[in-house]
């Protein structure tokens, strides 16, 4: 199987490839960009944005969410073959080690978020019509109101431990910004299909470009193209800080505060505490990384350490699969040693070692994995206190709730178990949370009305002052 | 065209005469430079005994730190004592530079060059453009003399490497990129005021010059690069979209020790390159990294070394920082290619190169 790039709607196949061994004996190739080919894409861009300009954008919405039920369920085209749904689950298992139900999973984030488009794109603008990225102008209570493109493209690095992340480009298509697109490594398949799903529905070939591509031809995507996102660890935040024209998904970090108003109650908040720490295989921003309770750490740490050490290994293709293999077995070895390295420093106690049978990292299936783990620790400053890895990984401390905000960091997602007003209160007004649950909520709850992080909208398309006479437009 | 031996047969002998000759130049007192008769006392041979390039593997291989704690005026032959000479300095390294003194070797190398191409390649009376470094470096007067040879005159923009590599050592990629654009703009202003016909570049900078206009149409008719990396698909990609399929394109591989080997004809549709070095005054091995003292097979990547022999500057076996693939004499060069040439052991860490 060759994937080639494509090159604003026209496909091109390059003498630079990389093979992914999907196993059984199959290959599938990517067609590596050079970094002055895609510059020399955006040369063309122009043209790629009046094919998006010719579509009403209601019309876009509608291809939206044909496109859909598209990836969801259709056999569609993938390089020099066709793939069906079974094939990319099986595919991308593969390459990613993710197993077929968290797949599936992602599937259906991805679906969601182009199903519900227009709520999606209504939540980012607050309700306007589709018509302001026909016109650039509408009407809200009275008020005339003109917003203006600030890009002509879209540049995305994307990663290839998360799917579902692609959810966040696919609005743009829909507000007529033409969109570049570095797949992860392993995760070749996720934006092609989307690509591939959007171009059958109806959208423009030349609104897409699909490159796989080296880290200098992803920095090439996301600093050249007016708007760049991209993926990463703190170190690629501050990589791109000098760019005010990319946004930067670092490290999540996110946490479950309980409240001194609901710490009592924490037996049943349990599952929440699971399911927030191990979703999508703990792989996630959005999964929690550390818990912050008021009092009662032990034992709420030995109940979670005894129910997150039942999360143990299975087949990929098992039906309740949660942990995910690790494709390159020395960044597993990486964490462990990094963590057990991180244990001898006083004050941190590895709970789930008394509950799981076997060390952290274990062969099983023909993977390496990582055993969920969930590390007490007794001062928030421990190295292993506020950190995140790429499995079922928790901290918990205990520090008063006033101490709270004051020790969270940036942090991408918070959920706030408590219906203490002046807590809530500090909460709402904290510049350190990104996305704010209140009540006892996972940290990976989705609302498709809310932006994910930072606002798609705001970021491809400024606000001016229109006066005069605007009636005649 | 250059007057080559006819098979490697020849080649071989040509090389092993002329090693006896320069080992000779340099090692004898009435010839020879200060540095290399000191170090022959240390030497437990004689160089004067060595009779073909094979044994010339005596030699360890050459650190070229020497090349930064030596006065270069120890390099100086005895024949050129009194000889006013250009000191050139290699490309892009910070701190104390490393230096090698020269005459004549460049007007050799880039004559030999430009024999190798015919009027048509670089038009005959074309003026020329050289982005790059230019500086103390040898390739400055290099690429001057060449345009002179075929009749033209060089305008030059300058680029200083080590300063691209100390902002990208910085972390400051946006003012490296916002220097480049610096360049490409003083570029762009000569190429649209004055007749240019051909441009020496490096190929990062020739794409940069081809997304501000189109070279065709400025006028380019032959275009010379080298300094980087050139995958096969990079150069297809130079050929049939930054050169729009319609200007020469010669690239090189080269550096201020060695001179400049030239890339061999390729047919319609191949785009990976051999480069050949200026043989008998340059010779390029491509050596197991494990045993230096092993050639790899054909086929094979192995690492570069380089071993000079002019009575300019005698320098054996110098292990490059870069790795190639070892390629078969052909016609037009009857001794061993490099080919594919990437930096050593990109395969295996990341390497930060092509700054410019």
């Amino acid at each position: 199987m060759h994937l080639p790039i494509l090159r604003l709607g026209r496909t091109y196949e390059s003498c630079d490839r990389v093979d992914l061994d999907l196993g059984g004996g199959q290959v599938a190739v990517t067609h590596t960009a050079n970094p002055g080919l895609i510059r020399r894409d955006l040369l063309r861009i122009g043209e790629a944005k009046a094919t998006l300009d010719a579509i009403p954008a209601d019309t876009l919405a509608g291809f939206c969410e044909e496109a859909a039920e598209l990836f969801l369920h259709a056999e569609l085209p993938c390089g020099d073959t066709t793939q069906s749904p079974d094939g990319y689950v099986e595919a991308l298992s593969a390459l990613t080690r993710l197993p077929h139900s968290l797949v599936r999973m992602n599937m259906t984030k991805v679906h969601a978020a182009m199903s519900q488009v227009r709520t999606v794109i209504g939540g980012l603008t607050r309700g306007m019509p589709l018509e302001i990225f026909d016109a650039g102008l509408t009407r809200l209570d009275d008020l005339s109101v003109n917003y203006y493109p600030t890009t002509n493209s879209l540049g995305v690095s994307l990663p290839s431990n998360a799917p579902a992340v692609n959810s966040l480009w696919i609005p743009a298509p829909v507000m007529k910004i033409p969109v570049m697109l570095k797949p992860g490594r392993e995760d070749p398949f996720t934006p092609l299909r989307i690509v591939q799903a959007m171009i059958a529905a109806g959208f423009p070939k030349e609104a897409f470009g699909y490159y796989p591509t080296t880290h200098e031809g992803g920095d090439t995507i996301v600093t050249c193209c007016g708007r760049g996102i991209s993926f990463g660890s703190d170190a690629t935040v501050q990589k791109y800080a000098a760019y005010p024209s990319v946004s930067v998904h670092g490290t999540g970090r996110s946490k479950i505060l309980i409240g001194e108003d609901m710490i009592d109650r924490w037996e049943e908040f349990l599952p929440v505490l699971v399911e927030s720490i191990s979703a999508n295989g703990g792989r996630s921003c959005i999964n929690t990384s550390a818990i912050l309770v008021p009092r009662h750490r032990d034992a709420i740490a030995d109940a979670l350490a005894a129910e997150l050490a039942k999360i143990t290994p299975l087949p990929r293709d098992h039906e309740c699969a949660l942990l995910c293999g690790f494709a390159n077995s020395a960044l597993a070895d990486g964490i462990d040693d990094l963590i057990t390295a991180h244990l001898k420093e006083p004050g941190a106690e590895d709970f789930t070692a008394r509950h799981r049978e076997g060390p952290r990292k274990i062969e099983a299936f023909d993977q390496v994995y990582l055993q969920p783990t969930l590390v007490a620790c007794s001062d928030p400053d421990h190295p292993l206190a506020n950190t995140e890895f790429m499995f079922p990984y928790a901290s918990i401390v205990e520090m008063p709730q006033a101490a709270m905000l004051g020790n969270i960091g940036q942090t991408l997602v918070v959920s706030a178990f408590t219906e203490d007003q002046d807590f809530i209160h500090q909460l709402l007004l904290s510049p350190d949370i990104e996305r704010l649950n209140l009540g006892p909520f996972p940290t990976n709850r989705v609302q498709w009305e809310q932006p994910h992080e930072g606002n798609l909208f705001e970021f491809l398309y400024h606000r001016r002052a229109i006066q005069g006479n605007v009636a005649t437009v | 065209m250059p007057d080559r031996p006819a098979t490697p047969e020849a080649a071989a002998d040509a090389l092993d005469a002329h090693v006896r000759e320069i080992v000779r130049w340099h090692f004898s007192p009435d010839t020879g430079c200060p540095y290399w008769l000191e170090q022959a006392r240390t030497l437990d041979f004689d160089p004067l005994a060595i009779e073909s390039f094979d044994q010339l593997l005596q030699f360890p291989h050459f650190d070229d730190e020497i090349l930064r704690k030596e006065d270069p005026a120890r390099f100086i032959p005895k024949a050129f004592e009194g000889r006013p000479y250009n000191v050139f300095e290699t490309g892009g390294t910070t701190g104390m530079p490393k230096q090698r003194i020269g005459w004549d070797d460049y007007k050799t190398d880039y004559t030999e060059f430009s024999e190798h191409y015919g009027p048509d390649f670089f038009p005959q009376g074309a003026n020329w453009l050289m982005v790059g470094p230019t500086g103390p470096r040898r390739l400055r007067l290099a690429i001057e003399h060449l345009a002179n040879l075929r009749g033209g005159a060089c305008y030059f923009i300058d680029l200083d490497p080590r300063w691209v590599k100390r902002l990208i050592g910085m972390g400051e990629m946006r003012m490296a990129k916002a220097y480049q654009e610096h360049v490409i703009d003083q570029a762009a202003t000569i190429i649209r005021h004055r007749d240019i016909g051909c441009l020496f570049t490096t190929p990062k900078l020739l794409e940069s010059l081809a997304e501000r206009m189109s070279l065709v149409d400025a006028g380019i008719r032959g275009v010379f690069a080298g300094g980087t990396t050139m995958t096969p698909q990079y150069v297809r990609f130079i050929e049939e979209e930054v050169l729009e399929g319609r200007i020469n394109f010669a690239p090189t591989y080269g550096n201020t020790l060695m001179g400049l080997a030239i890339s061999k004809k390729r047919a319609p549709g191949e785009y990976s390159l051999t480069y050949h070095a200026p043989q008998p005054r340059a010779v390029l091995r491509i050596v197991d990294p494990e045993n230096t003292d092993r050639l790899m097979d054909y086929g094979d990547y192995g690492r570069v070394e380089l071993t000079t022999l002019t009575k300019e500057f005698f320098m054996p076996r110098f292990l490059e920082r870069d790795e190639a693939i070892r390629r078969q004499p052909c016609d037009e060069f009857p001794w061993d290619g490099v080919g594919d040439v990437r930096p050593f052991q990109s395969g295996t860490k990341t390497v930060i190169e092509g700054v410019y």
